[in-house]
């Protein structure tokens, strides 16, 4: 019940607080990985956080109407066609997932 | 260095457009979104026009709007989804002219975020709930509901979320009084992110998902549902190639999307939907679905009851490609074009009957999926006629501020459009006017009125216009013919006309007075002896007139109808140059101002109270002697309240306008502003425009003093020089002005009031890139370069081939005009290309070179060789086969070109071929500094082609902008921010010493001095760097240039560091930037243009209390004013990188449009007026720009 007090604060001031703590902690960043989409974690290899570097940046133009008019301009076609073009490659933008080291 | 941004122009661009109710009244209105404002419009019932009602910046990006009503509401509210993170709901109140914010709910963090809801919006048609979400997982529904007080209410959010899901477009269900449903078009990512084989992702489908909120439980559910009471319920999946109609346990139903009858097609190529709007009249419905090449479609359901046999589609018409389609209920379809200008259609029939074929999807059951395409053939328009078109620079890609007509302010050069809708365009500060008619007089009048027969009239009976020795009187009706009965004496010159009293008409002329009654009985009044009357003034119950020798003469109507001389008479002791006299204010007897201006360089107030009539309130001493005077009340305070403010406009002989406020008690003159018209004397006239007092200002161009949205603006007029004007109005005109040019009778009105810049366009053939102006000429020769496009010899080429093959078809199709139907598309990698002479005031394009073999122009640059005696070359810089991702070619190549026939046609002198693209060009110390990929390079002019005599390799990526000074070069990149170099003559070598410590995606820069530039960036950025002074002496007085050369490189990069000194986000992608003025004697400002087609400064501040003054109010606006889509300002203009020494001025001046207690509250924080704070933000405005 003591840790109840600092549950205002952020994860990193609960970081030393002992075993309980950490498992806390570990349950604190689950819930941010589960929340937040793209928040990384201990296991993130580059090919994730690629993926969702290349994620956040497609719905980024989406949202900006000037870059993606940029975009369209510069390629010549119609802005919801190259809207609909990101939104399909935000599935998979790097190619194909690299296999997981069996670790 | 501090800076005041402020906006010339809103972007022109529109993303989201809805119709709706929002006045509450049965005229609809179109609710547009400008990506940071927010605009309301509506269309004239008959006549099309559109009108801009309101226009409000929300410091923030819009991306979604929708429209909502209540169950039983008659009223639409305004949802929007933006970057703030919030859900904001807005009301339009027509009685105060803006946009209220009804609730606002934070759901998430703000920005353009992957899962942060605000990109798509749907409602339930009936009114009750409405759906918010992200492009991932995120979705947030919201109920809402009326309280007793029939407010509407709000609920927490229910989460619909589902995680690692893409979401492509969400809409409401109509499924009338059952639980609100939303159809979701998903694709779920977490399988294939986890196969490395590539199986899953083959496998993977869009989903549709249908989200019903179960208002019982108060929970969203994900799964299907039935139909409602207007119709079948459904949804229709716009999908490439073809539309289905999908609903639950209903088979579903597929027509394809009928292709363009095109020899050259790429069948490969897909077909999308773009827009698509329902309309729901008496009994039917039917849906216009726009395709990707503008093709505009009609798509109808067969059904029985909520059972549908089959969709079908036919051809409607082609117009330009939408951003959003709107159908009003008075016949119009607007269309918020995605790229150039925005248009309005009124319907001529529903394409119903005509013989256009129609596809089924019954002719498609067992298609599958490979359905075989079908085919029709584009037409002009058929079932739509335009209607109005309201001009939109976006796209602008680059523009220029020069003055090549030697007009008092420069013009903006600008290159606008894409593809075959491209236009040259020059923009002139001004009003457009709609010239209404032009009529030939038999000689030169000296004056025009208008007048009504009785006060209550709505339209005006005569038009009055006094020559040198006579008066002619002109009766308004289908056609203005002459007409003599009307009691007006003829014989004379006339200097003034009235109607006077409820039902009185009043003719002042040199000698005397005529008072025309109804029954046509004449009162005469004669001036005593030989003295003549030289000015005068009226309203509808007040005369006032100046006698030779300054004497003053006072009449007043009075209760019979009799008018009646004041006993005394005033002597002002010096000529009587003007006199001016205000409106009967409403409920009053007599105006109790008269202005008169006296030619010893004085106004005068004089009251015209029954205490003390004719006795002198104050004066106003002027530098030059009086002309012209009107009283006037402008509606500038709010249109929350009745009355304006008292203006006395003081048009004087040296022709500036001063505008005083007059004191509606004591009749004291303050706060004097001026503004220098043009170079003649300044004469005033009364007018009306869209329902308010307004006055027209004839210098030697007109100008127009108006309130629009609470603000006074003073513009000129794009129009010929005038001498005479005043307010007409008849049916035809509703609001119009008459007025005399030379021997001329001008009718025309003011409509697009609001717009800074009048625009004259030149089309174009491609998409421009780039354009340099060739002095010596005045012609700008532009490239203008279109991806993914036939040039006309490929064109040719790939027509032959077909006809080889055998293929017939009808020539006409492959010559559709472009303008209307776009160009037809090739495959990537295939480029259109074109170097143009166009001389802008003409608008005749003196000679094009297409250039040949996919060769496509990127950069241009007119350069003097020192070794051809300095002779002005054009170079271009162009690219074989070029390929936009990754940025690649098969060869570049530097064209050099000669202007021959006095620079109206260019000569081919040689080609030179290089490695890369040329991005950037530019003539360098009698030599060609050329940006080719990410090498620099100097080349000298040869015989046989440009000799490389330098090169530097150490820009990272692409060098996109060059500008230089001396010796010293500044190199933009194109993803790593500007860098430094010095051209070290002796070594012939270029050295970077500088550049920035922020990775930059540069757009434009400009060099503001020698150590200083500004520059724009893709995300809507705009900063100042600084070379500190130390380093670029340092640099400079190094003389062997070794130690800069073998300096240590710091943070990976060049040995010195420029430092940031201003930054701030314009929220629209700067695509050109200037250090000019803009007014005649006038600061040096800095001007920007976006490519949404905006326009805005930078002015820079003089004194320190000036910048403490606005950055104290900008803080007290954004705690009063809070920006109306619910972004944080701040953090707005921080978007990317916190805001550093710029103010915002847009911010600033929505001071203007505060409550009066709130005005009031903040001019007390700095103990002043509120006047003395709205004068402060009009100078800054007026001082800079306009």
């Amino acid at each position: 019940m003591d840790n109840q007090k600092f549950c205002f604060s952020s994860v990193t001031l609960r970081i030393d607080f002992g075993f309980q703590d950490r498992f806390n902690l570990n349950s604190q960043l689950e819930h941010l990985q589960s929340k937040y989409v793209g928040t990384g974690h201990a296991d993130t290899n580059k090919f994730e956080w690629m993926v969702n570097q290349h994620r956040d940046s497609y719905a980024s133009y989406i949202g900006h109407h000037a870059l993606i008019s940029y975009f369209a301009v510069a390629q010549n076609e119609c802005i919801a066609r190259v809207k609909f073009e990101f939104v399909e490659k935000m599935l998979q933008p790097c190619g194909l997932p690299v296999p997981r080291d069996e670790q | 260095m501090f800076l005041y941004n402020l906006s010339l122009q809103a972007p022109t661009a529109i993303n989201v457009a809805v119709v709706g109710h929002f006045s509450g009244t049965k005229q609809q209105e179109i609710v547009v979104s400008r990506i940071t404002r927010l605009e309301l419009l509506r269309a004239d019932q008959n006549t099309g026009k559109m009108q801009v009602l309101l226009t409000h910046d929300v410091f923030g990006i819009i991306r979604s709007l929708t429209p909502f009503r209540l169950t039983g509401g008659s009223k639409d509210y305004i949802i929007v989804g933006s970057d703030s993170g919030r859900i904001v709901i807005l009301e339009y109140n027509p009685a105060r002219n803006k946009f209220e914010k009804v609730h606002q709910e934070t759901f998430g963090k703000s920005g353009c975020r992957r899962i942060v809801p605000g990109q798509y919006l749907a409602v339930d048609p009936k009114g009750r709930s409405v759906m918010i979400g992200a492009i991932e997982k995120q979705k947030l529904v919201y109920i809402l509901n009326r309280d007793s007080a029939a407010n509407l209410t709000i609920s927490s959010p229910l989460e619909a979320h589902k995680s690692h899901t893409l979401v492509h477009h969400c809409i409401g269900l109509d499924v009338g009084y059952e639980n609100p449903v939303f159809a979701c078009l998903e694709v779920d990512y977490s399988e294939a992110d986890l196969d490395p084989t590539g199986e899953a992702f083959n496998n993977t489908e869009k989903m549709l998902t249908y989200y019903e909120l179960d208002l019982g439980l108060n929970h969203v559910v994900r799964k299907w549902i039935p139909g409602g009471n207007d119709g079948p319920s459904g949804v229709l999946v716009c999908t490439e190639n073809f539309i289905s109609y999908k609903h639950q346990r209903v088979e579903e139903l597929r027509v394809p999307i009928p292709r363009r009858r095109n020899p050259l097609e790429d069948k490969s190529r897909g077909l999308i939907i773009v827009a698509g709007v329902m309309h729901k009249m008496k009994g039917v419905f039917f849906f216009l679905l726009q395709s990707e090449e503008g093709d505009i479609y009609k798509v109808t359901l067969d059904y029985e009851d909520d059972k549908v046999n089959a969709i079908k589609i036919k051809y409607f018409d082609s117009v330009p490609v939408a951003a959003s389609l709107c159908i009003l209920r008075a016949g119009f379809l607007f269309v918020a074009a995605e790229f150039g200008n925005h248009r309005l259609y009124s319907f001529t029939s529903l394409g119903d009957d005509n013989d256009e074929p129609e596809w089924s999807s019954e002719d498609f059951i067992d298609a599958g999926r490979d359905m075989a395409p079908v085919y029709f053939t584009p037409r002009e328009l058929q079932n739509l006629e335009r209607a109005d078109e309201s001009e939109s620079l976006n796209p602008l890609i680059d523009a220029k501020v020069l003055n090549l007509t030697d007009d008092d302010t420069p013009q903006l050069y600008a290159l606008c459009g894409r593809g075959a809708g491209s236009s040259f365009r020059i923009l002139k500060h001004g009003l457009e006017v709609s010239e209404m008619a032009v009529s030939e007089l038999p000689g030169n009048p000296n004056a025009v009125w208008t007048t009504k027969l009785r006060a209550d009239d709505l339209f005006d009976a005569y038009i009055i216009v006094s020559f040198v020795n006579a008066t002619l009187v002109l009766s308004i009706g289908e056609t203005v013919e002459e007409v003599t009965d009307t009691g007006f004496l003829s014989t004379t010159p006339t200097l003034d006309v009235h109607q006077l009293g409820d039902d009185a008409l009043l003719q002042i002329y040199p000698q005397g007075i005529r008072h025309i009654r109804a029954d046509r009985r004449v009162n005469e009044w004669k001036t005593p002896g030989n003295r003549a009357i030289i000015k005068a003034t009226t309203n509808k119950r007040q005369v006032v007139i100046a006698l030779t020798g300054g004497e003053l003469v006072y009449f007043e109507l009075d209760a019979q109808g009799q008018l009646n001389e004041y006993q005394d008479r005033k002597e002002m002791g010096a000529n009587v140059s003007c006199l001016s006299i205000g409106e009967v204010p409403e409920g009053r007897q007599r105006s109790r101002f008269l202005a008169v201006g006296c030619d010893d360089h004085t106004v005068r107030i004089l009251s015209l109270d029954p205490d003390n009539t004719l006795d002198v309130l104050s004066t106003q001493a002027l530098n030059a002697p009086p002309y012209s005077l009107s009283i006037i009340e402008m509606m500038d305070i709010g249109t929350d309240s009745i009355h304006g403010t008292l203006y006395l406009n003081i048009g004087l002989l040296n022709g500036v306008l001063l505008r005083t406020v007059l004191d509606t008690v004591t009749g004291d003159l303050t706060d004097t502003r001026q503004r220098f018209l043009g170079a003649r004397p300044v004469k005033l006239f009364q007018v009306t425009i869209q329902g308010n007092p307004a006055v027209l200002a004839l210098s030697s161009r007109p100008w127009l003093s108006y309130t629009f949205q609470s603000r006074l603006h003073l513009t000129p007029l794009s129009y010929d020089s005038l001498e005479f004007g005043s307010n007409f109005t008849s049916p035809q005109v509703p609001e119009g002005i008459v007025a005399i040019s030379s021997n001329t009778l001008r009718i025309f009105a003011v409509e697009k009031l609001g717009t800074v810049f009048n625009q004259a366009s030149i089309p174009l053939k491609y998409t421009p890139r780039h354009f340099v102006l060739h002095l010596p000429s005045r012609n700008f020769v532009i490239l203008e370069t279109e991806h993914n496009t036939f040039s006309p010899s490929e064109k040719k080429k790939a027509l032959d081939a077909k006809i080889s093959q055998g293929v017939a078809f009808d020539p006409a199709i492959v010559d559709l005009p472009p303008e209307i139907f776009g160009l037809p598309k090739s495959e990537p990698g295939k480029w259109a290309s074109c170097i143009r002479v166009l001389n802008p005031f003409k608008g005749i394009t003196m000679s094009l070179i297409e250039l040949e073999e996919n060769e496509a122009a990127f950069s241009i640059a007119t350069v003097n060789f020192h070794n051809q005696n300095n002779e002005l070359f054009l170079v271009v810089g162009t690219a074989k086969d070029a390929n936009l991702a990754p940025r690649t070619c098969s060869s570049g190549f530097l064209h050099v070109y000669r202007f021959v026939d006095e620079g109206n046609a260019l000569e081919l002198v040689h080609k030179t071929p290089c490695d890369d693209i040329p991005m950037a060009l530019l003539g360098f110390q009698g030599r060609l500094l050329a940006g080719v990929g990410k090498a620099l390079r100097i080349y000298d002019f040869g015989k046989r082609k440009l000799l490389r005599k330098c090169e530097s390799k150490a820009i990272p990526n692409c060098v996109v902008d060059l500008h230089t000074q001396g010796n010293r070069i500044i190199i933009s990149d194109m993803q790593e921010s500007v860098h430094y170099a010095s051209y070290r003559l002796h070594d012939n070598r270029i050295i970077i010493f500088a550049d920035d410590t922020t990775q930059r995606w540069i757009t434009t820069t400009t060099m503001i001095d020698y150590d200083t530039l500004a520059s724009g960036d893709k995300f809507g950025n705009f900063f100042v760097d600084r070379l500190p002074s130390e380093t670029s002496e340092e640099v400079d007085e190094d003389p062997t240039g070794n130690k800069i050369m073998y300096e240590k490189g710091y943070l990976m990069g060049a040995p010195h560091k420029v430092a940031l000194i201003a930054h701030y986000h314009v929220g629209d992608l700067i695509v050109s930037l200037h250090r000019t003025t803009l007014v005649a004697g006038g600061r040096e400002i800095l001007v920007y243009t976006g490519l949404m087609g905006s326009i805005g400064v930078f002015v820079p501040f003089i004194t320190r209390e000036d910048v403490e003054f606005f950055q104290t109010l900008e803080m007290h606006m954004r705690n009063e004013a809070p920006p109306l889509a619910g972004r944080d300002h701040l953090q707005y203009r921080s978007f990317y990188t916190p805001v550093k020494s710029v103010i915002d001025g847009d911010l600033c001046e929505q001071y203007n449009l505060l409550p009066m207690e709130k005005k009031k509250m903040i001019a007390a924080e700095f103990d002043r007026q509120p006047s003395e704070i709205q004068k402060k933000i009009e100078d800054m405005r007026v001082m800079a720009a306009f």
